[in-house]
């Protein structure tokens, strides 16, 4: 049997690669996946846990988990979708209007 | 009884005058306005004439009469309360307050016929009368205290009643905080004699203080501070060394004013103050000993000064100054009743001295140099009669007012033995040089004014007599100050002076064979000690006879050959300059740097606008973080996490790493 460990570190180090994405991509498609793996990368504790610990809250959890990050691609792509089209362009450097 | 059941009517009488003038008089006619203040002064001294009246037919036992009208403090043990008494001493002071202050409102009718504010000066005349009334009337300290509080108030108002002049500003402006150095001392003994006795009505507080043996000479006993501190205040108000200063200034003030309140009534309330403390006064001889002093110094210091100032009103302003000195003399040797004796025939002259030196400027039209005037005597013939008459009681020459009351005074004086054997005889030896000296200005003043040659433009100045009513004053004012002082007049036979007389019950007299003996002594010494006053005053007359009529050039020819001490007594010994220098600089230095540029600007409005800049400058900082780009968002949020995360972790991580607490 794999020690529980083992499962942990691997979800942080998928965890942080999705954290160094999220910051230093440029492109909006690549960001949205860095995303996605800082959510999987949850995903994967939740269910080590509920394995070492015997109980089925981290699995029932992951199910709500995967619900969310299906609605928010959908959210998001639709949002990408249009901000390419208003910008001719995925370079997230060129959002800049979030400002008063 | 109804006037002494309802004695609040007294003192309410001008303050209803003073409100409706107030509030009102702006729009009315002269006439009204002054119908109204005089009316409501005469009617307060009618009422004051009733309680008199019904105050003896009062027995020995009811006197002093203290009625409560209502509490006005109460807190713990301390209670004050309006509570108005009427004993002997305050009978005395109530008559020469309304009647001496309804003369001088009748003289003012005439007077302040042709200035603006004719009501604004009725209407302060009024409260000045409240406040007095009340001052005198009082049963306890505190109601003194308002009394003594509101006549400085009025007093400022009417020094400053030309507010448009600055130097009138400023003497208002010096004569109210004098008297707030003074006031100062005042509230300090209050306090003291609170928290000794724990109450301040005038009779249980004598009551208590009564059994109390004298504090030795030279020892600084609670009832020794508190009569100093006493002091203090009544040194502030009645204008004696070192806080006189205000006084002269004063004269900036309308001439009644001068008379009223800067010569006859307010002045003189450190007096009463004195007096009516007397029971503390007597059982601290080292406090006795300082007011006999300094009374003594002022009086012969302000003379000096007055020997050679040239404003009619300056020479009147040191020469009160001066009598306020021979009454605080005559309080310090312990002779009270002569003290207050004399501040009644002080009250009838120096009012009437005032009103016609009033009447003399009125005459020229607003001159006030005696250099200006001269040979007035033949123009203005009752002006001049009266303001003889006044010339001579305050010399004393007999048988006028002041003749009798300095008398006593100078008699007292010379049997004190309060500091020494022969202390008494050097505070008399001053006081008959101070009598020489107070001769020698006020005839100086006389012969300058309506003697000599005429050294006015005759082109400018049509003089003119007074009108009607503020001749009338005038003459009766001259009438009080022939007849005043016969009270006293019986001394001179072996019969005993009625004044003091009348006041005994309250400056209850020494007692058993001592009195008798002390009577003797002072009834052999009365005439001699009387006929050498007498030839000191003629002295001064004479010379100032000499000098400026027989001789007119000797004055200038001796100004020039002591031109130090002429200077010097001209620039009233630079006490003025003294002070500027001494305190009002470095207090207006240590305001402007210390407290106003360093504490006020620099650190309360510096931590003020300090905090205000402060968040100017963070916000400033922090605006550039709000880019308006996505990705420095997203860093902020992953920071935020990170920071979090760490919050949570740390008690967990700092044992592994080793970090000590």
């Amino acid at each position: 049997m794999i020690p529980t460990n083992y499962y942990i570190v691997l979800s942080a180090i998928l965890f942080g690669l999705g954290v160094l994405a999220f910051i230093f991509k440029r492109n909006i498609i690549s960001i949205f996946m860095s995303i996605e793996l800082m959510l999987n990368a949850v995903n994967l504790a939740f269910v080590a846990f509920s394995q070492a610990m015997h109980k089925l809250d981290g699995q029932v959890f992951v199910l709500f988990v995967i619900v969310v990050a299906a609605a928010e691609a959908a959210v998001g792509l639709a949002i990408i979708i249009l901000t390419a089209r208003n910008r001719q362009s995925l370079n997230v450097e060129r959002v800049d209007l979030l400002k008063l | 009884m109804p006037i002494l059941e309802h004695l609040w009517i007294i003192p309410l009488l001008p303050l209803l005058g003073a409100t409706v003038n107030g509030l009102f008089g702006r729009t009315w006619p002269n006439k009204i306005v002054n119908s109204v203040a005089v009316g409501a002064t005469g009617l307060s001294f009618l009422a004051a004439l009733e309680a008199v009246r019904e105050f003896f037919l009062l027995s020995p036992e009811q006197i002093p009469w203290v009625r409560q009208y209502f509490s006005w403090i109460e807190a713990g043990n301390f209670r004050a309360g309006f509570d108005l008494q009427v004993d002997q001493l305050t009978v005395v002071m109530l008559l020469v307050v309304t009647g001496v202050g309804w003369l001088i409102h009748i003289y003012s009718m005439g007077y302040m016929a042709h200035e603006g504010g004719y009501y604004r000066f009725f209407a302060y005349l009024n409260l000045f009368m409240f406040f007095m009334l009340i001052l005198v009337m009082a049963a306890n300290y505190v109601l003194l205290f308002v009394g003594w509080e509101g006549v400085g108030l009025a007093s400022y108002l009417l020094i400053g009643f030309y507010f448009l002049r600055k130097s009138a500003a400023d003497a208002g402006k010096k004569a109210f905080i004098v008297n707030r150095i003074g006031d100062f001392g005042f509230m300090l003994g209050m306090f003291l004699l609170f928290r000794t006795f724990g109450t301040l009505d005038f009779v249980k507080l004598f009551d208590t203080a009564t059994p109390l043996s004298a504090e030795a000479m030279g020892h600084l006993g609670t009832l020794t501070v508190a009569c100093l501190l006493l002091f203090m205040g009544a040194a502030g108000k009645s204008a004696q060394i070192p806080l006189y200063v205000w006084l002269p200034d004063a004269m900036e003030g309308p001439t009644p004013v001068s008379a009223l309140i800067h010569a006859a009534t307010m002045v003189t309330a450190g007096v009463y103050v004195v007096a009516r403390s007397h029971v503390l006064f007597m059982r601290a001889p080292t406090a006795m000993l300082v007011v006999a002093v300094v009374g003594c110094a002022t009086a012969l210091f302000a003379a000096t000064i007055g020997l050679v100032q040239t404003d009619i009103k300056k020479v009147l302003a040191y020469s009160t100054v001066s009598q306020l000195g021979y009454m605080f003399l005559a309080c310090g040797v312990g002779a009270f009743s002569a003290g207050i004796f004399h501040l009644m025939t002080h009250a009838f002259f120096k009012a009437l001295l005032f009103l016609a030196a009033g009447s003399v400027i009125h005459a020229m039209g607003g001159e006030q140099d005696l250099l200006h005037m001269g040979g007035l005597s033949k123009k203005i013939k009752w002006t001049f009669r009266t303001m003889f008459v006044g010339t001579l009681a305050i010399a004393g020459i007999p048988p006028l007012a002041g003749f009798f009351s300095k008398d006593s005074i100078l008699l007292s004086a010379y049997q004190s033995e309060n500091g020494g054997p022969n202390a008494g005889h050097i505070l008399y030896v001053a006081g008959l040089l101070t009598a020489l000296l107070t001769s020698f200005y006020m005839f100086r003043l006389i012969f300058l004014t309506f003697f000599g040659k005429e050294r006015y433009d005759e082109h400018h100045v049509h003089v003119h007599e007074s009108p009607k009513s503020m001749l009338v004053p005038l003459a009766i004012l001259a009438v009080l100050s022939i007849v005043g002082g016969w009270l006293a007049a019986p001394a001179f036979w072996g019969k005993p002076d009625y004044f003091a007389k009348f006041l005994e019950p309250v400056f209850a007299a020494p007692t058993g064979s001592e009195a008798g003996t002390a009577e003797a002594v002072a009834h052999a010494l009365e005439t001699p000690l009387a006929i050498v006053a007498v030839i000191i005053a003629t002295l001064g007359g004479l010379a100032a006879w000499w000098l400026y009529l027989k001789q007119p050039d000797k004055p200038d020819a001796l100004a020039k050959s002591f031109s130090g001490v002429y200077r010097t007594l001209l620039h009233k010994y630079y006490v003025d300059e003294f002070y500027n220098a001494a305190i009002v600089r470095p207090l207006l230095w240590l305001s402007t740097n210390v407290f106003w540029k360093t504490v006020d600007v620099s650190i309360i409005d510096g931590a003020v606008n300090g905090i205000a800049e402060g968040i100017t400058v963070v916000g400033d900082g922090t605006r550039r973080t709000q880019s308006g780009n996505t990705r420095s968002y997203a860093v902020w949020v992953v920071v935020g996490a990170i920071v979090i995360v760490a919050v949570i972790f740390w008690p967990h991580v700092r044992p592994v790493l080793g970090v000590a607490r």
